[in-house]
């Protein structure tokens, strides 16, 4: 499977999860993903969803959440 | 600490529990001890040795030799000392002439049917019958040589009553020409294993000890070679190879097992710098003298022949390996790095630590990619095996700590055993739980194999929940909802120590229909009746316990799993209190350490994550260099990120992720895409095939430094021998490092303890004079703490209030299909250990010398498999063929195997699934299929001949 895609699947797993939480679970899966991936994944993940790849809504959703490179705080 | 001459002291009969205390005199010396305390043990207490054969405090006393008989003011006659209990008041004789006839009559007996060949024999110098001969001062034998057990033959020919060694053991020999049936071994074996392998047959002069049936050998009998028994007797009677080939020990290190995750305290009995025998600690917190094969017997792979113990290097994979020096392989391995890192990014490398290091290792490999190499990329095994243990707890309770230590297991009132199977994994652990099922403890298992806890002898029925690998949740979930809905759970507890409206959000989704009993019955196969009488049982237990493994986390809803776990134990208050809570059995040595020790992409040492800018601000001032406030790759991002030609160098300490990781081919390609892959190791394993340099390294014998178990416990490992490869672990990657101008100057590890315990506050007490002085300890220690913790959670949770979680069930994508119809599911057995590298090269080969793969009679028949046959199983990532075994143990529709010889490579055929929150990778659930084959499959040929290419070695160049 191509890389991309698993990033994408890994995301509907955490979908899964957070879907059955009380709260916002777009918000806990790119919390989740924001606490545990590279930036490149993030980037690779984002680019990837714009690019129209398919996936669960929750998981769409939660791409604007996502921090990435440009926003990572600068190194302290 | 070297050099503890004097064997822990044997006080005849074990410690007696009590809160009241009774005082006595024992030749004139005022002792007090615990009511229910022998009058052997008190005199001991009081410094008088009692002479004795048959007892030793490793068991319960049993009163045969009558060699411990004491005189008793106001009482009649010589009462045996190891049986009588003391009463307030008692005043005890130990030696008066009544008792020194007695005792000269009971040696003098002894030695008539023992052959005194003293001179020549194993035990000379350490067996208690020479002893007790010169303590109740024996001089002479008054009995005609006549009937005996030790002579081969008499003048009239054959002595029937002689009966030849036993050398069936690869470890052990037993001799019954010298055994004086004193029983401690039959002894050991029940109270202490739990195995029951030995019995006393016949009666007087014709009794005599017997592995099992009177055909078996000790090989073929129930004997787990635990060494239990040799470690009891008495005699030469039964003693370690080892022994009889080099003599007795002449100085004691101790240290700890490097295998599994109990961590149990050994006394290395050293002859020079060689090993004589490992013995169990006594005074160990973890094992309390007992052991298992593995650490007791199976350290043979530290001088195996296969080690390699020069360093060396290659410029492609498919090159021959080249010995070299040290400086020449450190220099090539830190410019390739440095050349990847700057013609493809900072991040473009990283490390792999394994969780058989120490922490003081593990913390080095960690600091080296953060602070030299300048990336996140650190990453451990423990993420193939506990990682969900770390999320899913920490979700809940506040930290990934297990709850418990091993000692609370004496008082559960009933234990939940789920996805561990403790006699093979976890064996100590599982002989102290027997102990306690035998005192009549209750016993859940939720596995989908019939595991070896519930046929513990002497138990009442044991519990078996026997689901379909992948449906743990659904059974958890299901449990708690019968709790809730029966009213069952512990209301006080959940409004003080939990929040009591989040709790009624829980209650609600648990008492929607889809998680009935009945429901989850037709997707887990456990009957419903079954769901709630589990619930039932451990709801009602005063004290339940829940302890698990790998079954649990090695799915994809890993993580949910054990936060479904943790809501079971919040349900019915089972934190806090001893013989309670919530248990990972860790797989390797230092799981728990590997993991504190910050060797995750995400966290520094004490799990505080990387982007918290106080933390990053405590390692950037000790280290003196910026840090990066982004998380780093995981494994399985790793091979993903290679393959997309991203991540090319890795520094790889101990592990061998070819073949202890899934999709072996997935691995395999991944690291053959690398530029630089470097391999730290006692062995050229699997991964190395892959690898550019190979670094040699050093045994746990070798070494200083700390493991820590899986009860948090931190243990010491000292060095009992130069390392052969000429460097400690520790050493080696700080060459590494300094090549790569880290400029560090550790001259030994307790300076990395020191530095740990600096920069992180759970370790902030932490030191080696503290561990030398305590044995060991348990953290957090720190201020509060100066001791060690054994119980979390006593007062609160560590997050304030624990914390319900919705456990949803999702099905995993790894479904069995038309394709592949069986689900595949792995573990291991007791005599081998992880991918087998140390325990393949011991004689622990003689009870595991394949993979098997175990299959349901019915399934087996419908594809024309018999038992012995070889079968191929195939998944959608890989096939493999291995001999196929025909049993029950495991349901129709599902197949399990282990995974320790590198030829099965039985994750050829597991799939890069994993769970949701970590990445563990979903080792449990594999669909397959399997069908008759005649032999290897082409990967496993194709392995077979790169594997042996790319072992080939050439001699080191001329000088
Ligand atoms: S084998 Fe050893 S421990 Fe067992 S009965 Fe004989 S002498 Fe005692
Ligand atoms: S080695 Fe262990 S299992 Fe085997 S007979 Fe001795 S005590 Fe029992
Ligand atoms: S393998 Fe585990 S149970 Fe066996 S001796 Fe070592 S630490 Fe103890
Ligand atoms: S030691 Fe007490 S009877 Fe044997």
């Amino acid at each position: 499977m191509h890389s991309d895609d698993k990033l994408i699947r890994m995301a509907g797993q955490m979908a899964d999860f957070f879907r059955s939480q009380p709260g916002a679970p777009a918000e806990a899966v790119a919390g989740h993903i924001n606490s545990f991936w590279t930036p490149r994944m993030r980037q690779d993940f984002v680019r990837h969803l714009a690019e129209g790849a398919e996936a669960d809504p929750i998981v769409r959703d939660a791409a604007r959440f996502v921090r990435l490179p440009e926003q990572t705080p600068a190194r302290a | 600490m070297k050099d503890f001459i004097i064997p822990d002291r044997d006080f005849g009969t074990p410690a007696a529990k009590s809160a009241v205390t009774i005082s006595l005199l024992v030749d004139g010396i005022a002792v007090s001890v615990p009511a229910g305390t022998s009058v052997m043990r008190a005199a001991a207490v009081a410094g008088i040795s009692v002479p004795k054969l048959c007892a030793t405090d490793h068991v319960s006393a049993f009163g045969s030799c009558r060699l411990c008989v004491v005189q008793i003011d106001g009482m009649r006659g010589t009462p045996a000392s190891c049986t009588t209990p003391v009463a307030e008041g008692m005043v005890v004789h130990t030696q008066t002439d009544d008792i020194a006839r007695i005792r000269k009559g009971v040696m003098e007996l002894y030695i008539s049917d023992h052959p005194l060949d003293c001179l020549t024999c194993a035990a000379n110098g350490d067996c208690e019958l020479q002893d007790m001969a010169g303590a109740v001062g024996l001089r002479e034998v008054r009995y005609e040589a006549g009937a005996n057990h030790f002579a081969r033959r008499d003048a009239e020919g054959p002595n029937p009553e002689y009966r030849p060694k036993d050398q069936s053991n690869p470890y052990f020999t037993f001799d019954p020409a010298k055994c004086i049936v004193c029983s401690r071994c039959v002894r050991a074996c029940e109270e202490v294993q739990g195995t029951f392998a030995l019995t006393i047959e016949g009666r007087g002069f014709d009794s005599r000890v017997s592995a099992g049936m009177m055909s078996d050998s000790f090989l073929s009998s129930d004997c787990v070679s635990c060494g239990a028994c040799v470690q009891v007797c008495p005699t030469a009677t039964l003693i370690e190879n080892k022994v009889i080939e080099i003599g007795t020990p002449e100085h004691i290190v101790k240290t700890t097992c490097a295998y599994c995750g109990v961590g149990c305290s050994f006394d290395a009995h050293m002859r020079g710098e060689e090993v004589v025998r490992m013995v169990p600690s006594k005074d160990g917190k973890a094992n309390r003298g007992h052991s298992c094969v593995k650490g007791r017997f199976a350290w043979g792979y530290a001088t195996h022949l296969d080690r390699k113990l020069e360093p060396m290097i290659r410029e492609k994979i498919t090159d021959p390996w080249q010995v070299v020096t040290w400086d020449q392989a450190l220099d090539f391995a830190a410019s390739r790095m440095r050349q990847t890192q700057a013609a493809h990014g900072v991040d473009s490398v990283g490390v792999i630590t394994s969780s058989r290091c120490t922490n003081e290792e593990t913390y080095l490999v960690q600091k080296l990619a953060r602070a030299v190499l300048g990336t996140n990329n650190t990453d451990t095994c423990a993420r193939v095996c506990h990682s969900p243990t770390g999320y899913g707890l920490r979700t809940t309770f506040g930290t990934s700590a297990g709850t418990h230590d091993f000692d609370s297991v004496e008082d559960t009132d009933l234990a939940l055993v789920i996805g561990a199977n403790p006699t093979d994994g976890h064996p100590v652990f599982a002989s102290r739980l027997r102990k306690r099922l035998r005192q009549g403890a209750g016993l859940i298992v939720i596995d989908p194999r019939e595991i070896d806890l519930l046929k513990t002898p002497h138990m009442g029925q044991g519990l078996h929940l026997p689901l379909r690998p992948g449906t743990n949740v659904a059974v958890l979930t299901s449990i708690a909802q019968v709790i809730v809905a029966e009213k069952l759970y512990d209301e006080e507890f959940i409004r003080t120590r939990c929040d009591w409206d989040e709790f009624l959000g829980y209650a609600e989704f648990l008492m929607d229909p889809r998680h009935s009993p009945e429901e989850v019955e037709k997707l887990s196969k456990v009957p419903a009746d079954l769901i709630r009488q589990a619930a039932r049982a451990y709801a009602a237990a005063p004290r339940g316990s829940i302890y698990y493994g790998l079954g649990v986390t090695e799915h994809s809803q890993g993580s949910t799993t054990v936060m479904s776990i943790a809501n079971l134990a919040m349900l019915t208050g089972n934190i806090g209190v001893p013989g309670t809570g919530v248990n990972p059995l860790r797989g390797q040595n230092n799981v728990q350490g590997s993991c504190d020790m910050g060797s995750f992409p995400h966290e520094y040492p004490g799990y505080r994550h990387v982007s918290d800018k106080a933390t990053r601000e405590i390692y950037e001032k000790a280290w003196g260099v910026p840090l990066s406030p982004e998380p780093g790759l995981r494994i399985p991002n790793m091979f993903d990120e290679a393959l997309a030609g991203r991540f090319r160098g890795l520094y790889c300490q101990g592990e061998d992720i070819v073949q202890s990781d899934p999709d072996t081919r997935h691995v395999t390609s991944a690291l053959s895409a690398m530029d630089i892959v470097i391999v730290h190791d006692l062995f050229l394993n699997e991964t190395s095939n892959y690898a550019h340099v190979f670094l040699p390294g050093s045994s746990f014998l070798e070494k200083d430094g700390t493991f820590t178990n899986a009860e948090r416990r931190i243990n010491m490992v000292r060095r009992a021998m130069t390392p052969k490869n000429g460097y400690e672990d520790w050493q080696i990657t700080q060459m590494l490092a300094n090549r790569m101008g880290a400029n560090w100057g550790y001259t030994h590890p307790s300076e990395i303890m020191d530095e740990i315990a600096m920069t992180t506050p759970s370790f902030a007490g932490v030191s080696y004079d503290l561990l030398d002085r305590e044995g060991s300890v348990q953290w957090p220690c720190n201020e509060k703490a100066p001791l060690g913790t054994p119980l979390m959670h006593v007062d609160g949770f560590v997050r304030g209030k624990g914390h319900f979680i919705h456990t949803e069930y999702v099905a995993t994508e790894e479904r069995s299909g038309p394709r592949f119809p069986l689900l595949l599911t792995t573990g291991r057995i007791l005599s081998q250990y992880n991918v087998g590298a140390q325990t393949r090269r011991t004689d622990n080969l003689v009870w595991h010398p394949e993979d098997i793969l175990e299959i349901h009679p019915s399934d087996a028949e419908n594809r024309g498999v018999r038992d012995g046959d070889w079968v191929r199983v195939a998944s959608r990532s890989g096939e493999t063929t291995l001999r196929a075994v025909l049993t029950e143990r495991v349901a129709p529709g599902v197949v399990y195997t282990t995974f320790h010889h590198p030829t099965t490579q039985a994750n050829v055929v597991t799939t890069d699934n994993s769970d949701w929150a970590t990445n563990c990778p979903e080792f449990k659930v594999t669909a397959v299929q399997v069908s008759p084959s005649n032999g290897p499959s082409e990967w496993q040929e194709e392995y077979g001949s790169h594997s042996e290419r790319s072992r080939r070695i050439l001699p080191a160049a001329a000088e």
